[in-house]
């Protein structure tokens, strides 16, 4: 299968496994801060065939896992309203809030729906003229312009009863709180192949020369990783900041300037709560004022809600790549994913859910 | 007990098991380890008896010196009229299916159906003619059966629920505790077609190429292969939860590991396709006319071959081996040559897949 098969070659995968083992002549620490690429890395095992003084560092790259509890529990509250569909992508549907999942309260009667596209909730929505239809918005830049696009539909086919609780997350300034940190130990970073595949790659140089820190835009499949990882090392080896395109099949350094046009006319830039991780400045997306209206928050009122996490819940060390799951006293006991007690073990990007999924038997050694 | 200091009613229940969930949840049906535990802590725990307690896909047992297989499925599959079949055929095919992977001839089905009024009588009809035709091909008889009517609003469409009976095959004791390191594992074609099938169905989504669901009755593959050896440790159909979650009940109930090779396991390409544009792997995708068969090394090649001459195993491969490493665990090689754990689903892929 095109562009899925050449980049899972075994043979492709030795060679540039024994290509960065040749680069390497002291130990490296880079992070990728994508949650398809953390579950590839799991799932491919990537770090069976990498050097051990390569250490890879697993960032905030799941959208889902920092989605703040407030908002779940927004969605609980929203979703439980009789006159309510709500519809949201299935990840987010077993993210537990302080108290449920969005599935108990479809348990319990809800109207809580899965959808593949934020446009089937606008055709839900003009289906149903006496319900309110609500889509939870979450995701990186990746998922915006087709947010963007529901909201832009949404208004231009007048309809009243579409709405959106919207949690966008951004990449660069997360990047960003990473590299300011004191105990920050990153040297170089695989970034997020679709996020630069909307955005460009062009807000990354200056975080590049800022920082001093190598970035290679990566993508998803096992050869994209080790080719993203070999450019990475080849710069530190190098001593060479800069930022290099692995996914050039699908990234262009300016982006998609159609997604980012409509980006910016549905969608402001905000401060934004990370869960797990705290507020990051202007890390975040609110609809934009001429589409206000829009808002579920508004439209339903809602009250701030104070949100409290499990005490033993680690998420937030795991998220900013200061601790592994295993460190976790919870991890694969009282925290798995038939029973999670962070969001990291629920999405299917999580690191604490791709760590149990794939490495649980190293744990138990 | 002085019943005089008693000064409260109070009445001993034992406590509900799986109490951290308050609520069945959709993913209780899943086929993945959740749905295990309901299984295994309420139901099976709480009717407790040796036949149950062997956990397998029937309930196998010597009635005068016949031994019989018995089993029953309920079929709830949405949309009900899919490319490749539809429930009627869906539930003939699934209990025959299970009686032959508890070793056994199926001989009779009953078949209870649970219907929504306003049902459409033609669309009654036709599941009901699916049935009958797909009962004749399996040799199987349709002989006894409940009909219910529920309120419009109170079932959907139709849920219809079979049970089968089957004499077991003399001389074969089919048991994952069969299973001994070195043998070998087979399934008998590609994988997935049936889940990424309704899925398809169900989102609307349409590829270039038509993928059906490979429902199928395996009865004379397993004639076929009882031809070439009587030492048939273990089979399974893997169906909700796919391949996955059943060679991982199967490790586990056998205390053995289990190492699957991800370059032979065929899928076809567009189901590939179609798992990589909806984000799902196919190695946990439902299967319905795929039969895993774990067999003793020396004996592999005779029912590879005889299973490729069946029309129902054109496509049989060789997948993977049983071995003493990793316990009760399931890894598999991958397409880049390193080794992943293949862990139990949790929740739910995808519900009402069957």
């Amino acid at each position: 299968m095109k562009y899925v098969d050449e980049y899972r070659d075994g043979f492709l995968a030795r060679r540039l496994s024994r290509e960065i083992k040749k680069r390497l002549s002291r130990p490296w620490t880079i992070m990728e801060i994508c949650g398809g690429q953390t579950h590839n890395i799991m799932k491919f095992n990537l770090e069976e065939v990498l050097p051990g003084e390569l250490e890879l560092v697993h960032g905030p790259g799941c959208p889902v896992c920092v989605t703040p509890l407030e908002v779940l529990d927004k969605a609980m509250y929203i979703a439980s309203l009789p006159e309510v569909i709500f519809t949201s992508f299935g990840d987010m549907l077993r993210v537990p809030g302080s108290k449920q999942d969005l599935l108990s309260v479809k348990a319990a009667g809800g109207d809580v729906r899965m959808v593949y596209s934020p446009l089937d909730a606008v055709d839900l929505a003009a289906q149903n003229p006496d319900r309110q239809v609500v889509f939870l918005a979450v995701g990186f830049e990746t998922t915006a312009p087709p947010n963007a696009l529901a909201v832009q539909q949404a208004a231009l086919r007048k309809l009243k009863n579409f709405s959106m609780l919207t949690s966008h997350v951004l990449v660069p300034p997360a990047m960003e709180t990473i590299l300011s940190s004191p105990s920050n130990r990153i040297q170089g970073f695989l970034a997020a192949g679709h996020v630069c595949t909307v955005m460009g790659y062009e807000e990354y140089i200056p975080i590049a020369q800022k920082y001093s820190i190598p970035i290679s835009i990566t993508g998803f499949e096992p050869i994209d990783i080790l080719q993203g990882i070999l450019a990475t090392v080849t710069m530190l080896e190098e001593g060479r900041v800069e930022v290099e395109n692995q996914y050039s099949r699908v990234v262009k350094r300016e982006g998609n300037l159609k997604a980012k046009a409509l980006i910016r006319e549905v969608f402001t830039v905000c401060d934004r709560k990370w869960r797990g991780v705290g507020t990051i400045p202007m890390s975040g997306y609110r609809l934009s004022d001429a589409y206000r209206d829009f808002d579920a928050v508004k439209r339903f009122q809602v009250a701030s809600f104070d949100a409290n996490e499990p005490d033993v819940c680690i998420a937030g060390e795991v998220l900013q790549g200061l601790k592994k799951p295993f460190s976790c006293p919870a991890f694969s006991t009282e925290c798995t994913p038939e029973h999670p007690l962070g969001a990291p073990m629920v999405s299917t990007e999580g690191t604490c859910s791709a760590y149990y999924r794939y490495r649980k038997q190293e744990h138990r050694i | 007990m002085n019943n005089k200091n008693v000064n409260s009613d109070f009445t001993l229940t034992c406590p509900i098991p799986i109490s951290e969930y308050e609520r069945v949840l959709l993913a209780h049906g899943g086929g993945g380890s959740l749905s295990n535990r309901l299984i295994g802590d309420m139901f099976v725990k709480h009717f407790n008896n040796d036949l149950l307690n062997q956990a397998h896909d029937g309930a196998v047992f010597k009635l005068g010196n016949q031994k019989l297989a018995f089993t029953t499925d309920s079929y709830v599959v949405q949309p009900i009229f899919f490319p490749g079949g539809n429930i009627g055929d869906l539930a003939i095919n699934g209990t025959v299916n299970d009686l032959v992977c508890c070793g056994a001839k199926p001989l009779y089905i009953s078949t209870g159906f649970i219907i929504e009024e306003g049902f459409p009588m033609k669309d009654l009809w036709r599941v009901v003619q699916s049935m009958k035709t797909a009962a004749d091909k399996a040799g199987v008889q349709i002989v006894t059966g409940d009909t219910k009517v529920v309120d419009k609003g109170k079932g959907d469409k139709i849920f219809i629920n079979t049970a089968g009976i089957g004499q077991v095959y003399e001389g074969l004791d089919i048991n994952p505790r069969n299973c001994k390191a070195g043998d070998i594992i087979l399934i008998n074609g590609y994988i997935a077609d049936h889940g990424v099938c309704i899925m398809s169905s169900r989102a609307g989504l349409t590829f270039e190429t038509h993928i059906q669901s490979d429902s199928m009755a395996l009865n004379n593959l397993l004639k076929d292969m009882l031809s070439v050896s009587k030492n048939l440790h273990v089979l399974r159909d893997p169906t909700r939860g796919g391949i996955a979650s059943a060679t991982n009940e199967i490790a586990a109930a056998a205390n053995i590991g289990i190492k699957l090779f991800e370059d032979k396991i065929p899928i076809r390409e567009e189901v590939k396709g179609a798992c990589e544009i909806l984000g799902l792997d196919p190695m946990y995708i439902a299967n319905e006319g795929k039969i895993l068969v774990f067999v003793p090394p020396d004996e592999a090649d005779a029912v590879l071959k005889i299973m490729q001459q069946n029309p129902a195993g054109k496509s049989t491969a060789v997948i993977g081996e049983v071995c003493t490493d990793h316990k009760g665990m399931v890894t598999m090689e991958t397409a880049i040559g390193s080794t992943r754990i293949l862990d139990m689903i949790s929740g739910e892929q995808l519900p009402r897949i069957c």
